[in-house]
């Protein structure tokens, strides 16, 4: 099994983030397992735009057969503008603004103008993937909907630190992203919270291991779920969690995942007294 | 090159050597591989698995050898018969086979894949550096094995008109790089994946950031390594 074969099960291929110039990224130490979930610290590591363009996304496409989503990072909006502007193409599916890196230096605009500046620039759908940091993501997501998102990824990784024996940081950068199953929570949170403030599709991640995480996700608005961290320990993880979706559903009262979809938003009745 | 797959496969057997621990568990179809390729072993519990280089292929098992000093390693260590475990390999670049006079050398935990290398290469001469009288009771697992313990260092004893092939920890490594001029060796780092995907596994070669999943763990001498922590 490789990378390709993985992809392969998949909907939909979302590219590691592409930045205008090459990235070597972080010096190791850039992973560290914790109790409930793993760092990483891996810092955008990328060939670059033009490389990027030229070889490694004809490669992504023709290895995976799926539509491609291309992650987009940068260090100001017009990094991110000029490398949309070079995404109409026809082996890009969507764009996905990675808006939340927390393992490089953030772009001093905000989302939302980050969002407007591409949208001038580009036709492709544009998803805004956002950090579950902010304490008040509804206007986060409103904000970015109003620039011309298409849609909403939730979430990016929480930043943390993970300690040797010795208490020192386990990741040369002393500082990465936390995900795994412990993000699940946060995960959901996000989504139920971004719900409450668009219509727009939202690709809920975070956490998923399994159909029934999947669904929970489902239930809290998400139109579309991501695989991240699960695929390290489980390259199939894809085709069980898709399996176990359905099932998942009928456990919990639904015909289908379909019809779970917001039912964490439905009004809890509650016996008197 | 043999295809990597993922099964779930039944423990055999736990055994302790000295302070290490050898685990068995049922080949089912998997492929052994090339020695000194390595696979991901579920770590019960734990959320990553461990990249394990391969210590033997008896008829129908792999077996791993792992020292238990971290949570993954302490939770394959209390793995008991009958247990099942995902293993995903064989992954990496193993040992290139084609030498001459082959001279295996192997620190500590380092000397897990020989005894799968020895076998193939016809139980050859090896040098195996240990910390302790204990743990050097792994080398009962290396045919034709001279066993050096700290102080002494296999850079010592090691005859230098030999093809190297090593494993064992970096300043070792180096040491030997440094002595033997076409020696193969077999690197370290911690993976979260094994299959490209994740890059956390870096290490720098040629002056540039690679993979050592997908690079690796074996290097060729002329390959430049060096590692930042």
């Amino acid at each position: 099994m490789t990378a390709a074969d993985v992809a392969q099960q998949l909907d939909a291929f979302v590219t590691k983030t592409v930045t205008p110039e090459p990235r070597e990224g972080n010096a190791p130490t850039r992973i560290a397992e914790t109790e409930f979930g793993m760092l990483n610290a891996i810092g955008l590591a990328n060939p670059g735009r033009a490389s990027f363009l030229r070889e490694t996304l004809p490669q992504i496409a023709r290895i995976v057969e799926r539509p491609v989503w291309v992650s987009v990072g940068g260090f100001c909006a017009r990094d991110y503008a000029e490398t949309c502007e070079q995404l109409a193409r026809d082996d890009v599916a969507a764009i996905e603004l990675n808006l939340s890196c927390p393992n490089v230096d953030e772009a001093p605009e905000s989302a939302a103008e980050i969002v407007a500046a591409c949208r001038e620039v580009v036709a492709k759908p544009l998803y805004a993937k956002l950090s579950p940091h902010s304490w008040d993501l509804a206007q986060t997501v409103r904000a970015v909907e109003s620039a011309g998102a298409d849609g909403i990824s939730l979430v990016n990784t929480l930043r943390g630190v993970a300690l040797d024996a010795r208490l020192r940081p386990v990741l040369a950068r002393t500082a990465g992203g936390y995900s795994g199953p412990a993000l699940k929570p946060v995960a959901l949170a996000a989504v139920h919270a971004a719900r409450t403030a668009t219509d727009l599709p939202i690709v809920g991640m975070g956490g998923v291991r399994s159909g029934r995480d999947a669904l929970e996700l489902i239930a809290c608005g998400a139109t579309h779920v991501a695989l991240g961290t699960v695929l390290f320990a489980d390259p199939d993880a894809p085709l069980r969690v898709r399996r176990e979706l359905a099932d998942a559903a009928m456990q919990a009262g639904h015909a289908s995942p379909e019809s779970a979809f917001g039912a964490a938003h439905e009004p809890v009745a509650r016996l008197a007294n | 090159m043999s295809r990597p797959a993922r099964e779930r496969r039944r423990v055999v057997s736990v055994e302790p050597v000295g302070p290490y621990v050898l685990v068995r568990v049922e080949r089912g179809s998997l492929d052994p591989g090339a020695p000194g390729q390595f696979f991901m072993v579920e770590a019960p519990g734990r959320v990553l698995p461990r990249p394990m280089s391969l210590c033997l292929a008896p008829p129908g098992e792999l077996a791993f050898l792992l020292d238990p000093i971290g949570p993954g390693t302490r939770a394959l260590a209390a793995a008991e018969p009958g247990d099942r475990l995902h293993i995903f390999g064989p992954l990496g670049n193993g040992f290139r086979l084609d030498v001459a006079r082959p001279l295996l050398v192997g620190g500590g935990i380092g000397v897990a894949p020989l005894p799968y290398l020895s076998d193939v290469l016809g139980q050859p001469p090896a040098v195996l550096g240990f910390r302790t009288a204990e743990h050097a009771e792994a080398a009962v697992l290396v045919p034709n094995a001279e066993v050096v313990l700290d102080p002494v260092l296999v850079t010592d004893v090691m005859p230098t008109d030999r093809d190297v092939l090593a494993c064992g920890p970096e300043p070792m490594l180096s040491a030997i790089r440094a002595l033997a001029p076409s020696a193969q060796l077999a690197w370290e780092a911690p993976m979260a994946c094994g299959y490209g995907a994740c890059y956390g596994c870096v290490v720098e070669i040629d002056g540039e950031l690679k993979r050592l999943c997908v690079e690796g763990p074996v290097l060729e001498q002329e390959e430049e390594l060096s590692f930042s922590s």
